[in-house]
């Protein structure tokens, strides 16, 4: 149930026994996933399971002190969140209760119990503006009008999908601009349903879609290795697997601060508070790369920290997606990032065992893997019903205990993710960062982004990536040679491919998310740079033939100014300059 | 209040009784066993007619005679700033004693989650004189730092190293320190020795620091499941003395694998599905509730910094203890058994270690300009020298490049003057950056690529300018 009305409740039950976030009660008339009040304070729980008189419930609060006999009160209601204008530049728990309005409310800086309040202030007036006359025909989700949300996104107000039946159509019966909060009327439909900004949707069902398509655009991301080498399309998914420490936040947060998608959802899921402030404190002074506004002006933000209830750790991945389906709807781009699905899983395997379930892989529940599927599932670039298009990207972090990869959420998410971003440890111990393994990492996406790239950037962007990925293989093969003979040892032209490779990871590759200029690349300065790291090489072999000696070619004074490129802000001028120097700098060797 | 005599199954730390009114989950209980004795309790299910009690104490006295006693509420710490000084025993008892400890308030001790939106992100350096740290891994704070070690190893010596050095370099100025908050230590005992136990008691008598500490001892032979409890006696005390007598304490708790040894104890005894290498599945969510208790809010002048010491069974840190560390805390500092051999003090190794919450702390304004240039080139350099290291076993010094031996001199000579200062010296950010760049020195000019050029030009030291310190590391 959404929170912004207040439902009668019905069947009320007993708690008969209580286990942490796992309560039973009986005599209590509920279906599945209904929303209840559990206890004498009324602390929100969610039905997961019934059996014959018993329902058993998980509770989105702490429970201490709460004991058998006290009562439960069923809402009649699925889990459901609150969708219309707010939902931007908002921090939510995993119930999408406010943070900010739970502090006032609790006056206190820690989350107290039995406290609730609508996702949406249902108070604020926002300044609705039809973009439909009356007489107009509308279906489900089609726009009737908009608002402006923040100063980047204007919210596009949509006829409820289950207002109508799907490809049933009806007339605007009257409309008017004006000055509404979200539960008043704008518009009435001849079929005498009425829209207003608020409308309510049960988290775990997917919201309802035209169609979906291929993505062929890619979620450009300022991230070297992932827009080089990488690549992950609007509505793509991606999966950052890696050990504590490897990067995985760090990562999410780039995709969230310079990521080229109209929405950011981030889902905080059973990690760091710390991590989550930085955000709040970090976004609103941002800017968007895109248009220069507050980057909090396009993020909602979703915030169920690892001692915050495990029960809401498990809904705030759906909580989360819903948000997006909702502004997938009005047609925009909306990219999801959930640090780390593994706390999600490990939420559902929390509760499963206490329900006594049978265990599957590693004490996790059987449906694990159903349950990953139907997340990733939901993102995708699609047709809507409204006839818009918008897609939905989801990236999540994965969390392997002792960092193998081999283990059961890692697995079950590379069966379905088309992005796979290997962390690896080796890279972050050396502060080569991003430390994205490029051997074990791939991108089905690649090559139905190419003519993307090819159109935006440069033609032989797709070669240009190959001769790099080239260049690294073989250095992965040379270091092996090297680990038992040593460098000296390699003929010349290894010699020097090594030297290549070395730019390619130290310039190319990796990337300093703390420094001003290099944490946002543009596409444009990625080719580049590979370009300037390419001239090396070509001048160097041609060098080489001549008879130049490696070292002489290895110790000009210009080229380790490509470490540099990343740094630049103006480096379209300095990239030029640089290849010229390295250029001349070799052909006066021979 | 009522009592029952009504025990039903007693297994493990776990004793079951018939009840026939409603008890809440985690409510307090009293047992007294027919000796006489009295031992405490918590509730950890509860269901119509029968309850399950976690004995803090052990259940070794208790028969189906004993009494039980439920207290109606959940437990609770009386917390008051009087107990500086004092030295409790695991449950919070004072052991010392003193007088009579008169609490201000009694607080639950499973503190409530911080709101995220209420938190303060911690960006203040502390300068802990050591230079593994303070160059490398910086500390702030409201930060969550464990030491990561291995039986045997001097990680105790390490942490009261910084319980007696750390400060806030402004603070040592004594004027500009706007809130005015004082320092504190939290020691949070948990299953070591009597040995371990007296080192830190006589180094806190020793320096002084006993009287703005407090002390929670649970000792190896004290009760396994009372180690529960005191971490969160701990803390409790901690968030009292900081965010609402606006102290900075640091909060030390050792060591964590006990604490973790008698999670499983009692998930054995209830029968329940076990995780990996039989540790509780929920064991995640029970560190975190701990080491999130770490941090800052707004508003409020104090802040809650921690330093969890573990000992790594088998000195593996992908053990499920580290691991699950690993994923909560904000980086840690490794204690090397190579290095200790080696004779390094503190045997820290900077490699595997980090501080993640050093960006932010660490810089212009806040330490000092260059001070991420230096750290992240020392790091870089660090690292191929160690992996030369390998290389030279098999090849000899003669077959590697001027380049290369470079690197191989920059690795001894970082461990023999930076990181191996010894347990009681106590440097300052500036000294620790001076010998950064002595040693950064020893390399050519252009293989400091992660300094900005204006710093190399400002500190790097050309050829003859510092030619001992080279010199001395040969
Ligand atoms: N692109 C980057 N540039 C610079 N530093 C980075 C980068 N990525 C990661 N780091 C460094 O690595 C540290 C750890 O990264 P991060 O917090 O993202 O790890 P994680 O994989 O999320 O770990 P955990 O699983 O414990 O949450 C950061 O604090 C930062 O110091
Ligand atoms: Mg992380």
């Amino acid at each position: 149930m959404s929170k912004a009305e207040s439902t009668e409740t019905t069947g009320d039950g007993v708690i008969q026994s209580v286990s942490g976030p796992v309560v039973s009660a009986r005599d209590l008339d509920a279906r599945m996933n209904d929303v209840v009040y559990v206890g004498d304070e009324g602390l929100m729980g969610e039905v997961i399971e019934i059996e014959g008189n018993i329902t058993t419930i998980q509770v989105y609060e702490e429970t201490s002190g709460v004991g058998p006999g006290e009562p439960v009160e069923n809402t009649g209601e699925p889990l459901s969140v609150d969708l219309g204008p707010g939902m931007l530049d908002a921090i939510y728990d995993g119930v999408q209760r406010p943070l900010d309005v739970l502090e006032g409310k609790m006056g206190s800086p820690y989350l107290d119990r039995g406290v609730d309040a609508p996702g949406i202030d249902l108070e604020k007036k926002w300044e609705f503006e039809p973009t439909v006359e009356v007489g107009d025909e509308v279906g489900r989700g089609d726009v009737v009008g908009i608002v402006e949300e923040t100063v980047t996104i204007d919210h596009k107000v949509m006829v409820p999908p289950d207002a109508l039946e799907e490809g049933e159509t009806t007339e605007i019966a009257s409309i008017e601009p004006g000055s509404f909060d979200v539960t008043e009327t704008v518009a009435e439909l001849d079929n005498g349903e009425s829209v207003s900004m608020h409308q309510e949707w049960p988290v775990r069902e997917p919201r309802p879609s035209a169609n979906k398509k291929t993505p062929r655009t890619p979620l450009v991301s300022g991230q070297r290795i992932l827009d080089g080498l990488f690549p992950i399309a609007k509505g793509g998914t991606a999966a950052i697997p890696g050990p504590f420490g490897s990067g995985k936040t760090v990562t999410q947060h780039q995709l969230a601060k310079y990521a080229d998608a109209d929405i950011i959802v981030y889902v905080g899921c059973g990690e760091r508070g710390n991590e989550m402030t930085e955000v709040i404190e970090d976004f609103p002074e941002l800017e968007d790369p895109a248009n220069g506004n507050p980057l909090m002006a396009r993020t909602s933000l979703i915030a169920n920290t690892s001692n915050m209830p495990v029960a809401a750790r498990e809904s705030c991945i759906y909580t989360g997606i819903t948000i997006a389906e909702y502004y997938r709807d009005m047609g925009y781009d909306v990219a999801l990032m959930a640090d780390s699905t593994s706390r999600w899983a490990e939420a559902m395997r929390e509760i499963s065992s206490r329900l006594e379930e049978m265990p599957g892989e590693e004490g996790y529940p059987a449906y694990l893997a159903a349950r990953l599927a139907q997340f990733y599932e939901r993102a995708g670039y699609f047709e809507n019903v409204n006839g818009t298009e918008g897609s939905v990207s989801a990236i999540g972090a994965v969390s392997p205990p002792g960092g193998d990869f081999s283990e059961p959420v890692t697995q079950n998410t590379l069966r379905i993710v088309k992005t796979f971003w290997a962390l690896d440890a080796d890279l972050a111990e050396r502060r080569h960062f991003p430390s994205i393994n490029w051997n074990e990492s791939y991108s089905l996406y690649k090559n139905q982004l190419d003519p993307w790239f090819q159109e935006n950037v440069e033609e032989d962007w797709p070669e240009k990536r190959q001769w790099a990925v080239d260049v690294l293989d073989e250095e992965t093969e040379l270091q092996e040679i090297v680990q038992l003979v040593g460098k000296d040892a390699l003929p010349d032209d290894q010699q020097l491919t090594l030297e290549i490779a070395r730019y390619l990871r130290e310039a190319y590759l990796q990337q300093n998310a703390f420094h001003p200029v290099d944490t946002y690349c543009p596409p444009e300065k990625t080719y580049l740079m590979l370009t300037t790291i390419e001239t090396f090489n070509d001048e160097a072999f041609d060098a080489l033939e001549a008879g130049v000696p490696v070292e002489e070619i290895i110790d000009i004074e210009s080229v380790p100014r490509i470490n540099r490129i990343g740094v630049q802000e103006d480096y379209e001028e300095y990239v030029e300059e640089l290849k010229a120097d390295i250029t001349e700098e070799l052909r006066s060797l021979y | 209040m009522k009592e029952y005599q009504t025990i039903t199954e007693i297994s493990g730390p776990l004793v079951y009784a018939e009840v026939d009114e409603a008890i809440g989950y985690d409510e307090i209980v009293e047992i007294e066993t027919a000796q006489g004795e009295t031992l405490r309790g918590q509730v950890l299910e509860s269901s119509e007619g029968l309850v399950a009690i976690q004995v803090f104490e052990g259940t070794s006295g208790i028969d189906q005679n004993a009494s039980v006693r439920f207290l109606g509420e959940t437990m609770k710490m009386p917390v008051t700033e009087d107990l500086l000084g004092r030295v409790l025993d695991g449950s919070g008892r004072p052991i010392d004693d003193g007088p009579e400890i008169v609490p201000e308030e009694r607080q639950d001790i499973v503190g409530a989650a911080i709101n995220p939106y209420s938190r303060e992100y911690p960006e203040e350096f502390i300068e802990t004189g050591v230079s593994a740290i303070d160059g490398m891994n910086t500390l702030v704070r409201g930060q969550k730092l464990p030491i990561f070690s291995s039986s045997g190893q001097p990680h105790s010596q390490l942490a009261m190293q910084i319980a007696r050095q750390a400060s806030v370099p402004e603070e040592e100025e004594g004027d500009d320190d706007e809130d005015g908050s004082e320092f504190a230590v939290i020691f949070g005992a948990m299953g070591i020795t009597a040995e371990e136990a007296n080192e830190f008691m006589e180094d806190f008598e020793r320096t002084g620091a006993l009287e703005r500490s407090v002390v929670f001892m649970n000792l190896a032979d004290d009760p396994a499941v009372e180690r529960t409890v005191t971490p969160r006696m701990v803390l409790t005390t901690a968030e009292y003395l900081a965010f609402e007598k606006d102290y900075h304490v640091l909060v030390i708790l050792t060591d964590m694998t006990n604490y973790c040894e008698a999670l499983r104890e009692i998930g054995a005894a209830r029968e329940e599905v076990p995780g990996r290498r039989g540790y509780p599945g929920y064991m995640y969510t029970d560190l975190a509730q701990l080491y999130e208790r770490a941090g800052r809010i707004q508003g409020r002048d104090g802040s809650v910094t921690q330093i969890p010491i573990l000992t790594m069974p088998g000195d593996d840190d992908t053990h499920p203890i580290p691991d699950l560390t690993g994923y909560i805390t904000e980086g840690q500092i490794y204690v090397d058994p190579d290095l200790n051999s080696q004779g390094l003090q503190p045997p820290v190794n900077v490699l595997p270690s980090l501080s993640r919450l050093m960006d932010d702390g660490i810089g212009e304004g806040l330490t000092r300009a260059d001070h991420g240039g230096v750290s992240d080139q020392m790091y870089a350099a660090y690292a191929e020298g160690e992996d030369l290291r390998d290389l030279v076993n098999i090849v000899g010094r003669e077959a590697l490049s001027e380049r290369d031996n470079k690197y191989l001199d920059f690795a001894d000579a970082f461990e023999t003057e930076f990181v191996d200062q010894g347990f009681d010296t106590n440097r300052e950010l500036e000294e620790t950056l001076e010998i950064g760049w002595d040693l950064l020195s020893m390399l050519p000019k252009e293989e400091l690529n992660r300094v900005d050029e204006e710093f190399i030009e400002e500190y790097y030291r050309e050829e003859d300018d510092e030619r001992e310190v080279v010199e001395a590391a040969d």
